[in-house]
């Protein structure tokens, strides 16, 4: 069975602090202030949506068919996580051109005479003027879903309004209705999730979020898209806000084949996959390296991720070392594997085929796989720096520092030096400076234990006739080559505890706070006694209230003056 | 009983809209006056234009500035591509960008002191860019506030409003040319206007967007206040841009409408970059010509210059801090070469606005171009004698032909004459170090 108990997770706060009675958010925010706690109570978030978000969205509207194409302005990324960039993101002018226009065309197709039967609850009287009733069911019905939970009367009003006008301008109902549709695609209540609070009846003087921002924390986190009807359902009702009316949605969210989406939009986030959208490498070094591995690479790790976390329920650290995979022929032809091309015209999906390495095979485990080996180097050539520090920062949560201004690189260039035939003989003499020591020392040292891939992926064995050196310490685990710094970064004690602060911070939109760090604390506990299963992360971290805790209003609204 | 009707512009459109005459002028919007509000623009004068060019990895020291300071000056040899325009440039060294004690972060704090004026630190609201203070007084009447382009695949951009994201450079020239030339572009030359019908009623439709701030934004604290304040401008933005396609355009002779693109590749190679932005200076100059912007911004390479020959693991980034100095010349030779190709960028561009002729004059003669970079040494990302270019004298607002050299003076005293030369009001600009009130008066015509 893939989900477990309920955890209970204590209150994070002094308990002096709940007894309180207060009545006001004033109040609240005072006390809080009292207990030393101001400073670190979490603010909704308003967050823009990511591309993968706006296009399920639609996706949901409509059951797909509809190109969509979601990215209108470069990703933001702060702490790690574009999740949380975008909780400081906003449009610019050229964004909200790209956003507008997009909305013209969706709102078109959505409504395309091939799609009114199916997705459309009513006719006009007649297609060439306004029907103040029909498009009032349309908009309601469409809106409910973008806006993610029901219009007002005074917005349904305005967009029914606009609607007929423009249907009687244009002599056209549903030209009129695009219009009106458009409008919402490039609302600030559909393109940003803004989070709202309310006082919580059953922590007085503390706040939580409304049950509709609740149902939108939770679909997001569980399944990158907006809440569906049932679970919009269960906040109109209130059920959401009861313990019991929580679990069964959180339980329903989880048993979801749609959960994939989320875990895929997760592990995007985490290991930077954004960044295939601009990786290319040199056509005369890797002329191997096409543009069918940059599309295939990320999802070979997608679905070897999804394989082991949800299908098989397994170990999350196991990640790093799991010799089960997915490949395609491209993929192949890099791996020096061969896979049987069993694609089709009816089932194209049928050219990625499950695959096992031998045990002890240097290619197990994800960091391995070309979409970490392949975006963490340089166009031409490997970068054991590069790698190193993606390897401390993405996955152990350690922040290496930036290299400083003034530095002589002429050693690392000197391919032609006899004494300096590989990227360790040329890093160790420029990282001999103490200026670059110290840096060096905390990415190099793991960076060069993966010098057995090359930039495009391939497994090498020398570079420049001379045979790599694949051994290192990674903090204090000695390992001698790929397979032992696997199993060193499966068992380093960092992985997990950085994997659970990351999912909270994706979860909630932004770095955690001082006060959610005994939240964080239990949360990490649970993954271990539970054998770190993601899925019981998820079912944990959501049934909390600590997650959907934030700041009374006042303390927002302080910011202002 | 009173009731009191609110008139919003949607209200105001939708009402026009029930009269007969589509042609009636639209209302008296704050995007035709000029940022003061104290004017209408002038029909009789051709508008004034202003664009940055902004290259990576600057020039090594002695080989881009000119021997003589003053006029008759010849480009340093790096440069000499440039001599054929050089009566239409301005050439300014010697000046740096102050740190203030702040860590160098390198190939970020000299751009953030270049088009920002200061160094912005984590939690800081970053400034307004350059560009973004010169077209709030030029480029309000345009169909397009501004117009941003990257040659090297990635959609960057060095502008943005004060305390918002960058602008996204656009990276492909077939979309650029969609986004000027296509359907929704109005010839200002066309004998015919006819106000389309689909765009009055879209504009109107789109003020229940913006009637949306005020509910949207209660309650918001400070910096996601910020962000709305980004978003709902570029919703006016917008709003504006169709309020202008409804007006018949001012006849413009010299706009021409360019050949349209095809998508070549996209990427870091040299000849991919050459052959990208050549088709993005024609296509920049078309526009201004046109009278669909007045200010664009073209990255040609990124800070971190990733340029590089195919076959060939070494990015000019690379090479600025590798390659072994000659020890006789004491010039890097492959940089040189790099940096020659930031000049035929340069030089490219330049020419695309000078070859449209306006008369007796040109195009570029009405603009004001600022060419710059990141660093003033790459190799150890020295922030002293930064390269600092102008082309075209800004409509006579500008003396060219000039070398001014100022050694040790912040770079910001460029960037404070060029607002004031395009008619911002800024007396000072800068902060800290980089603080200036002092222009340079001797390229001020």
């Amino acid at each position: 069975m893939l989900l477990r108990k309920f955890a209970v997770v204590t209150p994070v706060l002094a308990a002096a602090v709940w007894a309180l009675p207060l009545s006001s958010p004033v109040q609240a925010a005072e006390a809080y202030s009292a207990a030393g706690q101001v400073a670190d109570l979490p603010q909704p978030t308003v967050r823009r949506l990511t591309p993968s978000q706006y296009k399920n969205i639609l996706t949901d509207i409509t059951g797909g068919g509809i190109a969509v194409e979601g990215k209108f302005e470069p990703d933001v990324r702060e702490g790690g996580l574009v999740e949380v960039g975008n909780g400081q993101a906003s449009i610019s002018t050229t964004g909200m051109e790209r956003y507008s226009a997009a909305a013209l065309l969706i709102s078109r197709e959505i409504l395309d005479e091939s799609r009114r039967a199916t997705l459309l609850p009513c006719a006009p009287a007649s297609p060439k003027h306004s029907d103040d009733k029909c498009a009032r069911e349309v908009l309601s019905k469409i809106g409910k879903f973008l806006f993610r939970r029901p219009l007002s009367e005074n917005e349904l009003k305005n967009r029914v309004s606009v609607a007929d006008m423009a249907a009687d301008k244009l002599g056209d109902f549903y030209g009129g209705l695009r219009l009106a549709l458009a409008s919402m695609l490039e609302s600030p209540q559909f393109l940003f999730r803004r989070e709202e609070s309310e006082p919580d009846p059953n922590r007085p003087g503390e706040y939580r979020l409304t049950a509709y921002s609740k149902a939108s924390r939770l679909s997001f986190f569980l399944w990158d898209s907006g809440p569906d009807a049932e679970l919009l359902a269960a906040a109109e009702s209130g059920e959401l806000h009861k313990p019991k009316g929580l679990q069964n949605q959180v339980d329903r969210l989880l048993a979801s084949p749609r959960l994939e989406a989320g875990i895929r939009a997760f592990f995007t986030d985490i290991m930077h996959f954004d960044a295939f959208e601009a990786l290319s490498k040199d056509a005369t070094i890797y002329p191997q390296f096409t543009a069918d591995v940059v599309r295939d690479a990320p999802e070979q790790t997608l679905r070897t991720i999804v394989d082991h976390l949800l299908t098989h329920n397994g170990d999350y650290r196991d990640l790093f070392v799991t010799p089960n995979t997915f490949l395609t022929p491209i993929l192949g032809s890099i791996y020096k594997v061969p896979v049987p091309d069993l694609a089709d015209n009816d089932s194209p999906d049928r050219s990625w085929q499950p695959f096992k390495y031998a045990e002890n095979d240097p290619r197990a485990g994800i960091l391995s796989q070309i979409s970490f080996v392949a975006l963490h180097s340089h166009e031409g050539r490997s970068s054991p720096t590069l790698r190193g520090k993606a390897l401390r920062e993405l996955f152990l949560c350690q922040k290496v520092p930036d290299p400083p201004a003034n530095v002589d690189f002429t050693l690392l260039q000197d391919t032609s030096n006899a004494k300096l035939r590989t990227a360790r003989d040329r890093l160790q003499a420029h990282a001999a400076s103490p200026m670059c020591a110290g840096c060096h020392k905390i990415t190099d040292n793991i960076g060069l234990g993966m010098e057995n891939f090359d930039s495009s992926g391939q497994y090498r064995t020398t570079e420049n006739g001379v045979p790599i050196q694949p051994s290192g310490v990674l903090d204090g685990v000695a390992f001698s080559d790929v397979p032992s710094l696997a199993k060193a970064i499966r068992n380093h004690r960092a992985a997990p505890s950085c994997f659970v602060s990351r999912m909270h911070s994706y979860g909630v939109g932004r770095a955690s706070t001082r006060a959610e760090a005994p939240f964080i604390a239990t949360l990490q506990k649970e993954f271990s006694a539970d054998g770190y299963r993601v899925a019981d992360l998820l079912r944990t971290m959501t049934l909390s209230p600590d997650f959907y805790r934030v700041a009374p209003p006042q303390l927002a609204s302080a910011e202002t003056n | 009983m009173i009731i009191k009707k609110q008139f919003t512009r949607r209200k105001m459109l939708g009402g026009m809209l029930s009269g007969s005459a589509i042609s009636v002028a639209l209302p008296f919007l704050d995007c035709f006056l000029n940022n003061n509000g104290t004017a209408l623009a002038d029909g009789t004068d051709l508008p004034l234009c202003y664009g940055t060019w902004f290259f990576g990895l600057g020039y090594m020291p002695g080989r881009w500035e000119p021997k003589i300071v003053g006029r008759n000056y010849s480009m340093g040899v790096d440069c000499e591509a440039l001599n054929p325009l050089k009566h239409k440039m301005n050439v300014f060294s010697g000046m740096k960008c102050f740190l203030d004690g702040n860590p160098n972060v390198v190939h970020t704090s000299g751009p953030q002191v270049m088009f920002g004026g200061q160094i912005t630190r984590g939690g800081d609201r970053a400034p307004a860019s350059l560009d973004t203070i010169i077209a709030e007084q030029i480029g309000t009447r345009t169909r397009f506030r501004s117009l941003e382009v990257s040659c090297i695949g990635l959609p960057m951009s060095y502008t943005r409003r004060a305390g918002a994201a960058p602008n996204p450079g656009e990276i492909s020239p077939a979309k650029l040319y969609a986004r000027i030339f296509g359907p929704d572009f109005v010839d200002p030359n066309a004998a015919d206007f006819k106000p389309d019908t689909f765009t009055m009623v879209r504009r109107s439709v789109l003020s229940v967007v913006s009637d949306e701030r005020n509910d949207f934004v209660k309650g918001l604290g400070a910096n996601d206040r910020q962000r709305m304040d980004q978003y709902f401008t570029s919703i006016r933005e917008l709003e504006q841009q169709l309020d202008l396609a409804l007006q018949k355009p001012k006849p413009l002779a010299a706009c021409t409408i360019p050949q349209k693109q095809e998508e070549l590749p996209i990427g870091a190679v040299v000849e991919e970059v050459m052959s990208n932005h050549k088709l993005f200076a024609t296509l920049l100059a078309h526009a201004l010509a046109c009278g669909q912007t007045q200010v664009v911004n073209v990255m040609f390479s990124q800070a971190v210059s990733n340029l590089r020959h195919e076959g060939n693991a070494d990015t000019h980034h690379v090479l600025t801090h590798e390659e072994k100095v000659d020890p006789v010349t004491g010039v890097q030779p492959k940089v040189s070469w790099f940096n020659q190709r930031s000049t035929e960028g340069m030089l490219n561009f330049l020419t695309a606005l000078d070859s449209i002729k306006e008369g007796d004059a040109t195009l570029l003669d009405r603009c004001l171009i600022f060419l710059t970079t990141d660093v003033g040494l790459a190799m150890n990302h020295g922030l002293e004698n930064v390269p600092m270019f102008t082309a075209g004298k800004a409509g006579g607002r500008m003396k060219t032909g000039i070398h001014y050299s100022a050694k040790g003076d912040p770079v910001t005293r460029v960037g404070l004459t060029l607002q004031q030369v395009m008619g911002a009001p800024a007396s000072v600009w800068g902060k800290d170090g980089n603080r200036t009130a002092q222009t340079i008066s001797e390229v001020v015509a």
